[in-house]
């Protein structure tokens, strides 16, 4: 599929929002659904609707092949070892959450230390705060430099002998920094230490290779990556998904169930309690399979060329601000303006049609290391053009108008 | 709805050189608002004298434009009123944000109402209805003692 056709497979272009063409740059906060990706959905709710893994009828057979099909496509387009590595949970939310409560049940004492950094989203920081006070652990963050961006030398500084997990995005959902998780992967290995890497913003737009990365975690979230809502999916090294706990207890996850003990079933029912998100699951092979069509290289090179693109114009529009000068860039430029609130330029580009976030897009920490309470982000999905960030622009240039800027 | 119906020349002077935005010596009342989602926060200080008229209200905090603006013209306006009158104010403004066309109010005079009436633009963006009230929940919080910090996402 050429570049340029891209969009057409995208039926929420045809809207007019205030009457303009919609300029979608808020895909790092949810990414919109290609056509074959909402007819699955129709499809399968139509046509071929069963519950999986449960009943010996035809429909239930074909659920079930389907279902496991799509883990099948997840493993070979992260490049996991193993199928039985791809655990399907609500979100990547759920996915650290569940790390937090299965790791930290069992590996985690008083005292022991996780190390994130100041670049991550609440949803990697918080599931880690409840064991801090559940359990007395302690959490440490790796610094950001001028930069904005996370080295191997931020990470190793904080290491010590109580760290037993390190917690790193893959790609900074406000700086649009990239890590350097293979190497800090590496580092934490050499001592003994496990890796976490939430991957919401990396799946989306960077080439995975779970086995060369080697991490032990790899959260996903499958709307952010051109697939359904309530969707994610963990990646984990099959030694811990086999000596990990449960997490959640309930039918489909267990063996045999006796009155005075239980056995939990095999890889991957363990982690799959009760009925999944079975549709989305399903569809979620078409958004693969959109991906592939595309081709990873042809994707990043498309978004490079347009992260650089935008990155030039808005350093040449003045009284506009980037946030971070990470040198490895991806899909996220956010940005203040000197004298206009964030929610201000929201809501003027708003008007021409053009979506993005402004707040603190769960990362207060980062913000309050910045010292400003909040930023506006345009961020691209492969869907986007220059003309997308030609329009930006030119609504920003508007919106320091009505300013009087 | 054109956008510059919501950022008229008043709102945008009012947000860029805010009224009162400092804290009053003395204060006998005060509170805390804050907007979660957006970051936006605002303390107000009030002092009442004797006979619970405002003598003196001003506040602190940071937000976008909307926000800034309300708190400014919201401290311009109720400064020399009674509590009652306030509250009354503080009423009627809230219901013409929600849902009323106009002021009703006979405790405020027509540049006042004029003024006021400049926040309307918002009701066509509910998303920024918060932006404009959270002060003046803040107040009413204030004045009652609550000693609770309004949180908008807590509002019904």
């Amino acid at each position: 599929m050429s570049i340029s056709d891209i969009k057409k497979e995208f039926p929420i272009f045809n809207n007019k929002i205030h009457n303009n063409d919609l300029v979608y740059l808020d895909s790092a906060n949810s990414s919109q659904k290609p056509q074959s990706v909402i007819n699955r959905v129709n499809e399968f709710y139509t046509n071929e609707f069963s519950n999986t893994g449960r009943s010996v009828h035809y429909l239930a057979v074909a659920a079930t092949n389907l279902y496991e099909n799509t883990r099948s496509s997840v493993q070979k387009y992260i490049n996991a070892k193993d199928k039985n590595e791809i655990v399907f949970t609500k979100g990547a939310t759920e996915a650290i959450n569940l790390v937090a409560n299965t790791f930290g049940q069992k590996y985690l004492e008083q005292g022991d230390e996780i190390l994130i950094t100041e670049l991550e989203h609440h949803s990697n920081y918080v599931p880690w705060h409840f064991l801090r006070q559940s359990k007395g652990i302690k959490i440490e963050f790796a610094e950001i430099n001028e930069d904005s961006e996370i080295t191997l030398e931020s990470i190793e500084k904080k290491i010590n002998s109580k760290t037993k997990l390190i917690a790193i995005t893959h790609l900074s959902n406000v700086t649009g920094a990239v890590l350097p998780v293979k190497e800090i992967t590496e580092l934490a290995h050499s001592k003994g230490i496990a890796v976490l890497v939430d991957g919401c913003q990396g799946a989306p737009h960077l080439r995975l290779d779970m086995q060369d990365i080697d991490c032990d975690f790899y959260a996903i979230s499958c709307h952010k990556m051109y697939g359904p809502t309530g969707l994610g999916v963990l990646y984990a090294k099959k030694k811990w998904l086999e000596q990990l706990p449960p997490y959640q207890g309930g039918g489909g996850m267990i063996n045999d169930v006796k009155k005075d003990s239980i056995t939990y079933g095999d890889l991957p029912n363990k982690y799959e309690a009760g009925t999944m998100a079975t549709a989305q699951v399903i569809a979620f092979d078409q958004s693969i399979k959109f991906l592939e069509k595309i081709g990873i290289e042809s994707m990043i090179k498309h978004e490079q060329e347009l992260i650089e693109y935008g990155q030039e114009i808005l350093k040449r529009n003045n009284s506009v601000k980037l946030i971070g000068n990470p040198k490895n860039r991806a899909a996220v430029l956010s940005f203040t303006i000197e004298g206009v609130h964030p929610h201000d330029i929201a809501t003027i580009l708003d008007e021409d049609g053009v979506a993005i976030r402004a707040g603190h897009h769960c990362c207060q920490i980062l913000h309050d290391k910045l010292g400003i309470s909040a930023s506006a982000r345009a961020s691209l999905g492969v869907y986007n053009t220059k003309e997308d960030l030609d329009q930006l622009n030119s609504s920003i240039n508007n919106c320091k108008k009505i300013f009087n800027l | 709805m054109n956008i510059k119906e919501l950022y008229q020349e008043i709102i945008l002077e009012h947000g860029k050189n805010p009224r009162n935005l400092r804290k009053t010596e003395n204060f006998n009342k005060d509170a805390v608002g804050k907007n979660p989602l957006c970051g936006d926060n605002v303390h107000v200080f009030l002092k009442l004298d004797e006979n619970k008229k405002v003598e003196d209200i001003s506040f602190e905090g940071s937000g976008c434009a909307i926000s800034m603006a309300s708190a400014s013209i919201m401290t311009d306006l109720i400064k020399g009123k009674e509590e009652a009158e306030v509250k009354e104010i503080v009423n009627d403004f809230l219901g013409m944000i929600k849902e009323n066309p106009e002021l009703k109010s006979k405790n405020l005079e027509e540049d006042e109402k004029t003024k006021l009436m400049c926040l309307s633009g918002v009701k066509q963006y509910p998303m920024r209805v918060k932006c404009a009230t959270l002060s003046w929940h803040t107040l009413i919080s204030a004045i009652d003692n609550t000693q609770e910090e309004i949180n908008t996402e807590q509002l019904g």
